[in-house]
């Protein structure tokens, strides 16, 4: 692939600034819902998984729209996934190493 | 970028892991429950997820070679995070000023483990005891931990402020922003999205779990 190809690539490779607005409106959403559900009694037996859930779906859509990883060549996702992947691991390590799950 | 991005994750996955390992373990208060206001961090959360927003609209605006728009959001993008840093030191005043007021005839099984400790110092007949107990990073481990991660995210957000203002300005200057160096704003908007993406961390595990009892 020539570099000219490259950057034809990259250009349409983005969002419209429609899917932007959507993009943050489901972010707004899911705030709200992740607030919503901190107050309701039913659910306090499954907060933590839902939280969990709630946050990674935002965590995704940042992920993949505004920083474009959906759009762009696999490398960038690899370097940042490992970066994460041994981030939990520091973290499941520390947790486990103090306990925290006993 | 992208290797900065992917070290810093491991920057941040150490401190949230050192908050979660020290966070039941302060031997006395102020806890997350006595100090956290969940409406108000929802609202500094919701203006950091808005600015992720317009800093995307401030790069669509610069490929489109439409630079009065791009410096619309992008000075948009800077005011939210100068706002969001507003809340942060808003939250930080209140911590180290944190008042406790209570009732001294109220039930013991009522009243939090700090409300306890005040309500202790109670004198017969006396209705109300109101004492300050600031939250500092010499208080507790919670204390320490807390203002360590969180201060340390400002940190991030005051740096991408730094950043984005002055390609603001730059902006005015001929030549030095313009849609064939897209690759420079485009860095800066992948650092702000970073610095958003680890506030729903945070926001999620220090302050919602936080408050929930039992975790």
């Amino acid at each position: 692939m020539t570099q000219e190809s490259q950057v034809i690539q990259h250009e349409s490779a983005h969002p419209t600034p429609g899917t932007y607005f959507k993009v943050a409106m489901a972010l707004s959403a899911i705030t709200a819902i992740e607030v919503a559900v901190f107050y309701l009694e039913f659910v306090r037996h499954a907060i933590i998984p839902i939280l969990v859930l709630l946050s990674g779906a935002k965590f995704i859509l940042v992920c993949m729209y505004y920083m474009h990883l959906k759009f762009d060549d696999r490398i960038f996702s690899t370097m940042f996934v490992a970066g994460l992947v041994t981030a939990s691991g520091v973290v499941m390590a520390l947790m486990a190493l103090f306990r925290f799950f006993a | 970028m992208w290797a900065f991005l992917g070290s810093d994750c491991m920057f941040f996955g150490s401190l949230i892991a050192t908050y979660l390992v020290y966070k039941n373990r302060s031997l006395s208060g102020p806890l997350p429950v006595d100090v956290f206001s969940i409406p108000t961090t929802s609202v500094s959360t919701f203006v950091l997820l808005m600015s992720s927003m317009s800093m995307v609209l401030a790069y669509a605006a610069l490929r489109r070679n439409r630079m009065k728009t791009f410096r619309i959001w992008l000075a948009s993008t800077a005011l939210m995070g100068m706002t969001f840093l507003a809340f942060q030191v808003f939250e930080f005043h209140a911590f180290a000023n944190h008042e406790v007021v209570v009732d001294c005839t109220a039930p013991i099984g009522e009243l939090t483990a700090l409300e306890q400790s005040v309500a202790a110092d109670c004198e017969p007949g006396q209705h109300e005891i109101e004492k300050q107990v600031g939250l500092t990073p010499r208080t507790n481990l919670f204390g320490s931990t807390f203002f360590t991660l969180t201060g340390f995210h400002g940190a991030h957000v005051t740096l991408g402020v730094v950043w984005l203002l002055s390609m603001f300005f730059l902006s005015f200057k001929k030549g030095a922003v313009t849609p064939e160096k897209e690759l420079n704003l485009d860095l800066a908007a992948l650092y702000w999205h970073f610095v958003d993406i680890v506030w729903i961390i945070i926001f999620t595990v220090v302050y919602l779990f936080g408050v929930f009892p039992g975790f």
